[in-house]
């Protein structure tokens, strides 16, 4: 068998049994159970950080607007989806809100029950990605044509923008200002995002291994050899940029459905700073390794970690020490040793199918110590 | 005029005390050639040991104190975090940034439990009711941008007339050469990061005069923002920071009289990209050009 075969088969079968275990978990566990609420958040993340290391990984933009575009995603989402009969509950300070549809209940109308509300629950998401995308498009014709540090502050900015926009009252009928918009529907349990982040996750490996992904590549290594090489430079990032937002868009969308309620404050930008941080911990340039950080980083934060910040940890009880905010300092310490020290993170710049390699590397040199 | 005077008296004072933070970045971004995102959050620190200390103890240990404690915490940043990574691109530098300022933050919340903490003893005198012009504000107000100016007086001095500042001069037009020319190197950025926390701990007490608590979050904005003054007058020049940091401020508090308080921030970025866009050096910045 070649290597590429086996490495299909190999990448094949562990996603094959990631997903039996998640169906496993679901049919097991009931919805509200903290294993179900981890692969939930988990999987978001990963979507998120898989689009952010899409940008500042592979094309080597590095941007700090994905809080920004997250926003947008979420706020399409739960705009587009909240039953019309809920609306005046939603927006009691703006008569009811300005929409006065639901996507998942016009789809309802002639397609039954749960097919057609999961397909206006798709369309909303989809429609929140191609928003974030619109607005990439409109933010890359000024801001792409900046240099690392300075993009990233631009872009910083832009969200900040983004978000005081929609905490604004005059937008208040489709927003609702800067109240929660909820009631909206979700999924309830943990394959439905596992599958739907597990599909854009692989339309993102194909696009980074098409021609296109090469040219991104090529850009990050060395901009003005890319460029000699024929790369349209402009065209190349902002095809990156949209891309990545779109992706951005999506997960936005699918925190919110997992969040249950969404208003503008939490999409600070310390939650980019927290996905890029992800990134790092999984090495810059590797989809898997932002994959097991997400999860490492949720599990640990959502559940391993709890004890640290009430009281007990691994049986030893000191709630002098072991008080509220300890988990997150332990964990910023972690990161920063990871940040200072381990510079390539898990994975580095490898992928799944590359742990096959390993073996092989070690017997070659074996062979050529003797 | 006399609706909109207390906005222009209020922002002039608010642009003081982004002139100081500002010119903390404009510094370190001159030599590093990094955003030191932690800044603000050193900003914020000061605010906190600040309430602290005031509270155990009598001002005239507090205030220095304040000043001791946040220069240390500079010096610290540097050492640990960016001089492992003085070889490492650029981009790693900035992630260590991003993650000092997470570290910090998290550790305020740890310490602080996550309560805003209260500024019980402000500093007396400058927290003082005065009337000028029939507007009430405090003694602050008027006391930042004559410090403010003095300060950078002195700074601009220091800069230009001290062996100290001539290498710090040295190392930002020329990293490499400056090390050869038996600049050490190491020194001069540790004295940036010192005069840049000294400043922020000055701009610090006197921002939270101004106000009834400080949280953790509370150095986040005045950073970016001071960050965006120090890019519009030019990053690099120190007279660019105070300019840009004044503007700024005079800017974000006429957007406030004018009932648009949601925008304030968003204005300052708008600043920013616009400034970026058609001006990438500033009002003051010199010209970088980028060799293959």
């Amino acid at each position: 068998m070649t290597m590429t075969k086996k490495k299909t088969i190999f990448t094949a079968a562990v996603l094959a049994v990631l997903l039996a275990a998640c169906v496993v978990v679901d049919m097991l566990l009931p919805s509200y159970h903290i294993a179900v609420v981890v692969i939930k958040k988990a999987t978001v993340y990963s979507l998120v950080a898989v689009s952010m290391n899409l940008l500042n990984g592979f094309t080597g933009l590095f941007s700090l607007g994905q809080a920004g575009f997250m926003l947008l995603g979420a706020y399409a989402y739960a705009v587009l989806t909240i039953p019309v009969d809920k609306r005046p509950g939603v927006y009691q300070y703006f008569d009811g809100g300005a929409l006065k549809f639901s996507l998942p209940e016009i789809f309802t109308g002639f397609m039954g029950d749960t097919v057609g509300s999961t397909v206006g629950m798709l369309l909303a998401l989809l429609v929140g990605g191609v928003l974030a995308a619109l607005m990439a498009y409109l933010i890359g014709l000024p801001v792409l044509r900046l240099k690392s540090d300075y993009l990233a502050i631009a872009t910083l900015g832009f969200a900040e923008i983004l978000r005081a926009f929609f905490q604004w009252n005059a937008l208040g009928p489709i927003t609702n200002g800067s109240n929660l918009l909820k009631s909206y529907p979700t999924f309830s349990h943990a394959t439905p995002y596992v599958i739907l982040a597990g599909l854009m996750i692989a339309i993102i490996v194909l696009l980074i291994n098409s021609t296109y992904g090469r040219a991104f590549k090529a850009i990050r290594d060395d901009e003005v050899a890319a460029e000699a090489m024929g790369i349209n430079l402009a065209k190349h990032k902002r095809m990156a940029f949209i891309i990545s937002s779109f992706f951005a868009g999506i997960g936005g969308g699918m925190m919110a459905m997992y969040m249950g309620t969404i208003a503008a404050a939490p999409f600070k930008s310390t939650l980019t700073y927290e996905i890029l941080l992800i990134v790092v911990i999984g090495g810059i340039g590797s989809i898997t390794g932002s994959v097991i950080a997400s999860f490492l980083y949720i599990f640990s934060s959502e559940w391993l970690l709890r004890g640290l910040d009430s009281g007990t940890f691994l049986g030893i009880n000191a709630p002098g020490i072991f008080k509220n905010g300890f988990r997150m300092a332990v964990f910023s310490v972690i990161i920063m040793v990871i940040v200072l020290f381990f510079r390539k993170g898990i994975m580095g710049d490898k992928e799944l199918p590359d742990l096959l390699d390993k073996k092989a590397r070690k017997r070659k040199k074996e062979a050529a110590g003797k | 005029m006399q609706q909109i005077l207390p906005y222009i008296i209020n922002g002039i004072s608010v642009g003081g005390q982004y002139a100081l933070i500002a010119i903390g970045y404009t510094l370190v971004y001159g030599i590093l050639r990094l955003i030191n995102f932690a800044h603000g959050d050193v900003f914020m620190v000061a605010g906190l040991v600040m309430v602290y200390a005031t509270t155990a103890l009598p001002f005239y240990v507090a205030l220095p104190l304040v000043l001791a404690a946040t220069v240390l915490l500079g010096f610290t940043i540097e050492r640990v975090a960016y001089k492992p990574l003085r070889t490492a691109p650029r981009m790693s530098v900035m992630i260590s940034a991003i993650g000092v300022s997470y570290l910090i933050q998290n550790l305020a919340f740890y310490i602080t439990g996550g309560v805003p903490q209260p500024v019980t003893r402000p500093i007396p005198w400058i927290s003082e009711n005065v009337i000028i012009l029939g507007a009430s504000t405090k003694r602050v107000t008027l006391v930042t941008p004559i410090l403010t100016i003095l300060l950078v007086v002195v700074l601009v001095y220091l800069i230009n007339h001290t062996k100290i500042g001539m290498a710090m001069r040295a190392a930002a037009k020329d990293f490499e050469t400056a090390q050869l020319m038996g600049i050490k190197i190491n020194a001069v950025i540790s004295m940036t990061f010192v005069i840049g926390s000294f400043l922020a701990a000055v701009g610090s007490m006197l921002y939270f005069t101004n106000y009834p608590s400080v949280a953790i979050t509370s150095g986040g904005m005045p950073g970016l923002k001071a960050f965006v003054a120090a890019v519009f007058g030019g990053i690099g020049s120190i007279p660019g920071a105070v300019v840009g940091a004044f503007i700024i401020g005079l800017c974000e508090e006429l957007i406030k009289g004018a009932g648009y308080t949601t925008f304030s921030d968003a204005f300052t970025f708008a600043i920013l990209i616009v400034v970026l866009c058609v001006k990438p050096t500033g009002l003051f910045g010199e010209k970088v050009t980028d060799k293959v």
